[in-house]
């Protein structure tokens, strides 16, 4: 049990500030307000108070623009900006389709578990505003 | 360093096992004091011995085993009574400041009527301004916030304007866990009594690293927790003066707490324990015990003048880093740093810190009204204790200094 805890954190370390994550914190793409939204939702991270709105433009079924505000850590940053850049062109159902695993894949590093907050809380606003749409 | 020689850290350090272990491959330096201070080894003893030679249930049993337990539950009870200069009738047990404030609440907050105020200020934890701030919707009194100046203190010319005849309550904190402030609560104990108000101090913060004698603060109310000063988790401590606790309904009913029970109506035992109900947290009193005798042994003025000097020395050397800024006041303040580095995030920079063994604490401390005071989502909180070394600031400064170069900030 102490050892796989060693191993786990370990791993983190050494990959989770990666070049294209510090790349995406630094110059996050889709940063801003979106006048015409479809739908927009925010989120808390209440561990840290980090906030992230995003807002959401469909047409004819498909995404065609995604935008979010607020302020966050690498990861949750990093996070924010590289799925917001995938969501261009999905429909409805693939965006209710993505996964935690899915997220992870994105970033491409390994997260312990307590900053599995930070990377999934934009995926979190996502869903929540899908769920609010859809109601 | 003339005021390194005021502890002898060496020994100190030795009777803390963790200390010693490695975190990362490296070796542990513990930051993360105002969360939960580590626990010596005699303290850990205690509890064991506890455990494996007297466990058993305390004021009840008529044997051996229940009377040495209750013995040793009642000695830690006395010393930590003493430890702040109160009557053995004064200190009530809970399970944490948390449980202290929200009995305070309860059964003082209870009692009041629409148009009645409670002062606090917008530096308290969330555990000294969401229990007010829901009984305040229950029984519909009045919340009043004293803010705080620019560096981080509170704006004590507010105060005395805020709190007025209808002041029935203030709650105020001592020490701030988010920023180190130490507030001036002599001031505010005598602002509250003017008035005819009930004074509450969160010392969760202080009572581990100064002498505090309720005596001499006049307070009506102290409430601080274990854990927080080498003791184990979920044991706590509530002090109220005699005549207000006599006053007082009880918060959790109960056995032990009880005087005679009728099917219809009870009446309750004398103090402390009309407000201790059920099985105490026996281990966790006993732990307690030990760990004030080793307080008092080091001395709570050594610690402080220590702490002191620890504590200027990581103000100064962290401010020397480019893009620090340090929250709070210069002076006033006490060994807990809050601190943010331009470009870095307070999560990463815990992650990054933590990468060479140095634990802190990143995020928003429960003081969520407070950040927003200061315009951000969090800080990095470097918090000492009397056992961390000059040496281990300097590693946090190092550390510091590395992480801003990860981030590729020259």
């Amino acid at each position: 049990m102490i050892s796989d805890f060693e191993s786990m954190t370990t791993i983190e370390e050494d990959e989770i500030y990666k070049e294209n994550i510090l790349d995406h914190y630094k110059h996050p793409r889709n940063f801003g307000n979106l006048k015409n939204y479809t739908f927009k939702s925010k989120e808390f991270n209440p561990v840290c108070g980090d906030e992230i709105e995003m807002f959401i433009r469909f047409e004819d079924g498909k995404i065609i623009e995604a935008k979010f505000i607020g302020r966050g850590c690498a990861i949750s940053q990093a996070s924010v900006s590289m799925l917001t850049d995938y969501l261009e062109g999905k429909t409805l159902e693939q965006v209710k389709s993505l996964s935690k695993e899915d997220i992870l894949d994105m970033l491409g590093i390994q997260i312990g578990i307590v900053r599995m907050n930070c990377a999934l809380l934009p995926l979190k606003v996502l869903h929540s505003g899908v769920e609010e749409y859809e109601r | 360093m003339k005021t390194k020689q005021l502890l002898n850290l060496e020994k100190i350090r030795n009777d803390f096992p963790i200390l010693s272990t490695k975190v990362n491959g490296q070796p542990l330096v513990y930051l993360d004091n105002a969360a939960t201070t580590q626990k010596p080894e005699i303290v850990m003893q205690s509890i064991n011995e506890f455990y494996t030679k007297y466990n058993a249930n305390v004021h009840r049993g008529i044997h051996k085993l229940s009377e040495t337990a209750t013995v040793h539950f009642e000695l830690a009870h006395k010393k930590v009574s003493e430890f702040i200069n109160a009557d053995f009738e004064e200190v009530v047990f809970t399970h944490g400041t948390t449980e202290s404030l929200n009995l305070l609440t309860y059964s003082l907050g209870s009692e009041l009527k629409t148009g009645d105020e409670v002062v606090l200020t917008v530096m308290e934890h969330h555990s000294n301004l969401v229990p007010w701030q829901q009984m305040a919707k229950k029984i519909g009194f009045k919340l009043k916030f004293i803010g705080i100046t620019s560096d981080g203190r509170i704006d004590m010319d507010q105060a005395k304007r805020m709190i007025t005849e209808n002041t029935k309550i203030v709650s105020v904190v001592h020490i701030s866990n988010a920023i180190g402030t130490v507030n001036p609560v002599k001031e505010l104990v005598d602002l509250a009594h003017k008035v005819g108000a009930v004074i509450v101090v969160d010392a969760a913060q202080s009572v581990p690293h100064m002498a505090i004698d309720v005596r001499e603060l006049d307070c009506d109310f102290l409430v601080f927790s274990g854990h927080k000063m080498l003791g184990p988790t979920g044991i706590g401590v509530l002090y109220g003066k005699r005549k207000l606790l006599e006053k007082m309904q009880p918060f959790l009913y109960g056995g032990n707490m009880i005087n005679e029970v009728k099917l219809e109506d009870s009446t309750w035992a004398d103090l402390p324990w009309k407000f201790e109900a059920g099985t105490p947290n026996i281990a966790g009193t006993i732990g307690l015990g030990v760990a004030v005798g080793y307080l008092k042994n080091i001395g709570m003025k050594n610690i402080e003048a220590y702490e002191k000097e620890l504590s200027k020395y990581a103000y100064e050397q962290l401010g020397k880093i480019k893009g620090v800024t340090i929250y709070g006041p210069k002076d006033e303040r006490s060994c807990v740093l809050s601190f943010n580095v331009d470009g870095i995030h307070p999560h990463d920079m815990s992650t990054l810190l933590d990468r060479d063994g140095v634990a802190v604490r990143g995020g928003h401390h429960c003081a969520m009204p407070l950040m927003k005071e200061l315009d951000v989502s969090g800080t990095v909180r470097a918090s000492f204790y009397f056992y961390n070394t000059f040496e281990e600031v300097d590693k946090l400064v190092e550390s510091v200094i590395k992480s801003r170069k990860v981030f590729g900030y020259d």
